[in-house]
């Protein structure tokens, strides 16, 4: 392998992973604060793709498309909060580990009725799909702007949660949600935060997800949701930066298998990837993040 | 200030509070004591809504409070200082401190808090961009009243505070109680260590089994005090 392939492949493990740390940290910053997962999560993907969907077929841009589907999956997100998790605030872990799972089979068969249960192509832009020479090297430009858009995004989640005080109850009630209500922080307030948030991360990852697949379908949400979830478990659930680390791990281990497992193996490169991960767990099992370090909550 | 009136509270099937009634005034610093178990820490749940009240009345500043979420009660000017301290560990300490004024509406008012109280306690002032969890117990303990001052309470319940502290540093709690106190602050403390309570504090409810078993001003609990140990001592009473 040359030097050229070994980096496209690491730009590439780079912008998968970007995806997948801003998906983790979406599903982590729910768990964090109610300690409970959301398993709609994924279909906050697949409500951002078709309302992206909708508004490219109706005409809209490109990214005024991109924007609205983040909107929906925001709205989405906090109507989620409201009728699966909010009824039932204080019930037993497995009820809303069912009403949420319920809603994720709610929309997935609404819109298999509604819309078709057939992928529906969403056109990218030409130039997103070009690639950029410098030096010799290749870079997809489809790469770059994943990596840049993540960062972005999670530079200004850092700043939020670091600098605003609604970022600071985020933070203390993920550690303490009763302390932090003793502080004055309303319940109500700091979770739908927390959901909002996870939309907009959820909005922004499948926005970057769909671009790279360029089709949409009714159970495309599930994916996203299983690979956050092995990133969140493979960072750790204690702290949110683990989600990050545990995002792009995973991608860098499924880069790392598609490239060197043999042809006639790689459509189990999921399957590999789940027992490295087994690995690792076996002999890490807090996941990676101490709980100690760093300064993300 | 604070009147609390026939409550009874528990988890779910299990009662642990029946018709408790107290009241505290202002200025006060008022003990709750009673051995392990008597239902002191769910007493203190309870009057911040953290644990629901299933009869009886609570007031404090002349409002019905029983029934309010947490979030109203803290803002309303009664705050919790829990057990254990739970402090935001992950969090600094200046971070915890500006926790405490998440309530205040006023912003430059909060900021001057901050500044007042890092004067007030050094070694907060020392440590303000360290994570709290990094902190002694004794400087956590401070911590964790400094964090409720920040909300500018008018009735602070402190449960346990010296607990897990080493016998000096509990010194150095309960004189910052005194202070406080001196300063117009009312408390209600919630003790295992009877000496040092009844030390600090003007009245004295004793609970046992959930229900007030004796009140009484700390004098008078005292000189009982001081009797029963002679007694027991063999002295001639």
């Amino acid at each position: 392998m040359t030097t050229a392939t070994v980096l496209q492949q690491i730009l590439n493990a780079l912008s998968l992973g970007a995806i997948y740390a801003v998906l983790a940290l979406g599903l982590a910053i729910v768990f964090s604060t109610l300690g409970l997962l959301n398993f709609a999560y994924g279909e906050l993907v697949t409500v951002n793709g078709y309302v992206m969907w909708l508004a490219v077929s109706a005409g809209l841009g490109f990214w005024a498309a991109a924007g609205l589907g983040v909107v929906a999956a925001v709205v989405f997100s906090l109507l989620i909060e409201l009728t699966a998790f909010r009824p039932l605030r204080g019930a037993s872990g497995p009820a809303v580990i069912f009403s949420s799972f319920a809603v994720s089979v709610i929309i997935q068969n609404l819109i298999r009725n509604f819309v078709s249960p057939r992928p529906q192509g969403i056109a990218v832009p030409g130039w997103m799909d070009g690639v950029l020479t410098v030096g010799g090297l290749r870079f997809p430009v489809l790469s770059v702007v994943t990596i840049a858009v993540a960062a972005v995004a999670l530079v200004a989640l850092s700043a939020l949660l670091t600098r605003s005080r609604h970022g600071l109850a985020l933070r203390a009630a993920a550690e303490d949600f009763a302390v932090t209500r003793l502080m004055g922080a309303p319940a109500n307030r700091i979770i739908g935060m927390a959901f909002a948030l996870s939309g907009m991360l959820a909005g922004i990852a499948g926005f970057l997800w769909i671009a790279r697949r360029g089709t949409v379908n009714p159970t495309m949400g599930f994916t996203p949701l299983i690979q956050a979830f092995i990133a969140v478990g493979l960072g750790g659930f204690s702290k949110l930066s683990g989600a990050i680390y545990g995002g792009f791990l995973v991608a860098f281990i499924e880069v790392a298998l598609q490239v060197a497992l043999p042809a006639a193996l790689r459509p189990f490169t999921m399957a590999f990837a789940l027992m490295v991960v087994v690995v690792i767990l076996f002999f890490r099992p807090q996941g990676l993040a101490r709980a100690a370090e760093g300064r993300l909550a | 200030m604070l009147d609390v009136q026939g409550v009874s509270a528990g988890y779910g099937a299990v009662q642990v509070l029946s018709d408790v009634s107290l009241h505290v005034d202002e200025g006060e610093v008022v003990a709750v004591l009673g051995a392990n178990g008597a239902g002191k820490s769910t007493l203190m749940n309870t009057l911040v809504g953290i644990v629901p009240a299933r009869t009886g009345t609570i007031s404090f500043l002349g409002k019905s409070i029983r029934g309010w979420k947490t979030e109203a009660i803290a803002r309303s000017g009664l705050t919790l200082v829990p057990e254990g301290r739970r402090v935001f560990s992950a969090l600094t300490v200046e971070e915890n401190l500006r926790m405490g004024a998440y309530g205040h509406r006023d912003r430059t008012a909060a900021a001057n808090d901050l500044v007042e109280l890092l004067e007030r306690f050094p070694i907060l002032a020392q440590r303000r961009r360290q994570p709290a969890g990094t902190l002694s117990g004794g400087e956590q303990q401070q911590l964790a009243i400094a964090r409720a001052l920040m909300s500018r309470p008018r009735l602070v319940l402190l449960d346990e505070p010296s607990l897990g502290l080493a016998p000096v540093v509990v010194e150095v709690v309960f004189e910052l109680i005194r202070q406080l106190n001196e300063d117009g602050l009312t408390f209600v403390i919630v003790e295992q260590s009877v000496t040092q309570a009844l030390d600090v504090s003007d009245r004295v409810y004793v609970l046992a089994g959930g229900r007030v078993v004796a009140e009484g001003t700390s004098e008078e609990m005292t000189a009982a005090a001081e009797r029963l140990e002679a007694s027991y001592l063999g002295g001639n009473e």
